[in-house]
């Protein structure tokens, strides 16, 4: 089968079926690559063709439907939320402050990604869209990711306060999730849980060190924490979508006192306090989004575009 | 042409068939320090099918089979068609592409010619799941293998000491949360200055 036979012709380019290992280059010798002869397609570089890509369903988490519309909504919201974060880490990758955070932040935008896929396949279920149409061939306002995912990654400081306060709102979302009466959900959400919490665990390693590092790290963070503070007011929105979902989504509002508690103890360490003044009317989940998404998704959907069905 | 699954299923939906370890893999307690134990009543040829199976190394730790990682969660034989069940180990694990590959091969060059792998991403993989044969291997290769399990609780977390598998001292530091695969730290023992591995508890 090639791409042409594809409904929606050639957009068979997998998201991160080829994802660039952080550790790629120093990965040990295996019997595996031994295998491998001089003719062997994968042990050159840079060969480009046009065929159908079969996509890793290692994330997909299950064979179901999406059992309704919503239920797709939803999953769409999650893997949004994953995808948009992914790429704006990726962005990090040789130019973090140092080695050990290129390698980390990769390492975190490789998980999200994963979960991203998981989601966003379930998601395509319903309508039978594949994860590589949904991240490719959407335009920005059929996204549906929240605004705190699309703030920009900033200086490090910036990017380390939008990481503590969505992993810190990712742990709470799949903690409940994981209960959830969808059999798909709940299992991609206990696989990501683990991983998140990792995540949070970084970014609150990094708080407490820029705000009790130098004045200027210091500076930076609080500042950091202020501009990203606006846009966690959406996460805890309700929405008629979570409020038709009873059993299925978490309730958003429900997660706020845990989350709260937790970015309570970390400021308090870290001798920051919590920002006061209005939240955003962020509107990222009826696909009203800040202004950098665009951009972000111009970048990531450029080759897709350019070359549909290529693959590398 | 190698035969993949498309489709791949939570372990909870399989119907259980009867070459299958006797505990489907949901039913297990979370957190449970198991992994798929061979059953007894296994047919000699889901016997074969599991140990060649169970002979495929992890290609980024590849001191360690998919068996002592506990990656290898289910082999089912139905008539000519063999099923692998594995699950990976972090959400965007690159391996799982070569292992997936690595499983088909190895089978069918044992003479099994209809092998398909399924990923299931239920119940979510942990290192309790991998094996003491595992741990020692780790340890010989270099790798401070993991210990004890993470709690998943509270934002500050309690670290405790990793032994150096070199010389075996615990006054170690961790140099980087992340290291060179999703699964593991980088860590540096203050003892005698080695820098190494530590395969983290997941």
């Amino acid at each position: 089968m090639t791409a042409s036979d594809l409904p929606g012709s050639g957009r068979g380019a997998s998201v991160g079926a080829r994802v660039v290992r952080p550790d790629g280059a120093h990965a040990p010798r295996t019997p595996r690559d031994d295998r491998r002869g001089p003719g062997d397609p994968q042990d050159r570089h840079g060969d480009v063709t046009v065929d159908e890509v079969a996509l890793s369903a290692e994330l997909a988490g299950g064979e179901g439907r999406a059992e309704s519309a919503d239920v797709a909504e939803y999953a769409l919201w999650l893997g949004d939320d994953a995808l948009i974060l992914s790429q704006q880490l990726g962005a990090w990758i040789a130019r973090a402050p140092e080695l050990e955070e290129d390698v980390a932040l990769g390492n975190i935008a490789l998980d999200l990604l994963g979960h991203a896929r998981s989601f966003l396949r379930y998601a395509g279920t319903y309508d039978g869209r594949s994860e590589d149409d949904l991240a490719y061939w959407r335009d920005e306002p059929g996204f549906r990711c929240a605004w705190l995912f699309q703030q920009p990654n900033g200086d490090f400081a910036q990017t380390i306060a939008r990481q503590l306060t969505a992993s810190t709102y990712l742990f709470e979302l799949y903690t409940a999730l994981q209960g959830s009466s969808d059999e798909t959900l709940a299992a991609i959400a206990a696989k990501a849980v683990k991983e998140v919490e990792y995540h949070r665990d970084h970014a609150v390693q990094w708080t407490l060190r820029l705000a009790g590092g130098t004045d200027e790290s210091r500076r930076r963070m609080v500042r950091a924490v202020g501009d990203v503070w606006p846009y966690v007011g959406e996460l805890f929105r309700d929405e008629p979508l979570t409020d038709r979902l009873d059993g299925v989504a978490v309730r958003p509002s429900s997660l706020q006192p845990r989350f709260d508690a937790v970015i309570a103890a970390v400021f308090a360490e870290a001798a920051i306090e919590l920002p006061a003044g209005p939240m955003s009317s962020a509107g990222g989940r009826h696909g009203s989004h800040f202004p950098a998404l665009g951009y972000l998704l111009a970048e990531m959907q450029v080759l897709a575009r350019q070359h549909p069905g290529v693959t590398w | 042409m190698l035969r993949q699954a498309q489709q791949p299923v939570v372990a909870a939906q399989r119907p259980v068939v009867a070459a299958q370890r006797p505990a489907a893999a949901a039913q297990r307690p979370a957190g449970a320090a198991q992994r798929p134990a061979v059953a007894a009543q296994r047919p000699a040829v889901a016997e074969r099918a599991w140990a060649v199976a169970a002979s495929v190394l992890d290609p980024e730790v590849p001191v360690l089979t998919i068996e002592d990682l506990g990656v290898l969660r289910d082999v089912a034989v139905d008539g000519d068609r063999v099923t692998v069940t594995i699950t990976p180990t972090y959400s965007g694990c690159p391996a799982m592409d070569a292992i997936r590959d690595d499983v088909v091969l190895a089978l069918t060059a044992a003479g099994f010619a209809d092998v398909e792998v399924r990923l299931v991403l239920a119940p979510a993989w942990t290192t309790d799941w991998m094996t003491d044969a595992g741990k020692h291997k780790l340890v010989e290769y270099g790798i401070a293998p993991p210990s004890g399990r993470a709690a998943v609780d509270g934002p500050i977390r309690l670290q405790l000491s990793v032994r150096c598998p070199r010389c075996g001292s615990l006054d170690t530091r961790e140099i980087a949360r992340f290291g060179s695969t999703s699964c593991k730290a980088l860590y540096e023992c203050r003892a005698c200055l080695e820098p190494f591995d530590h395969f983290k508890v997941h």
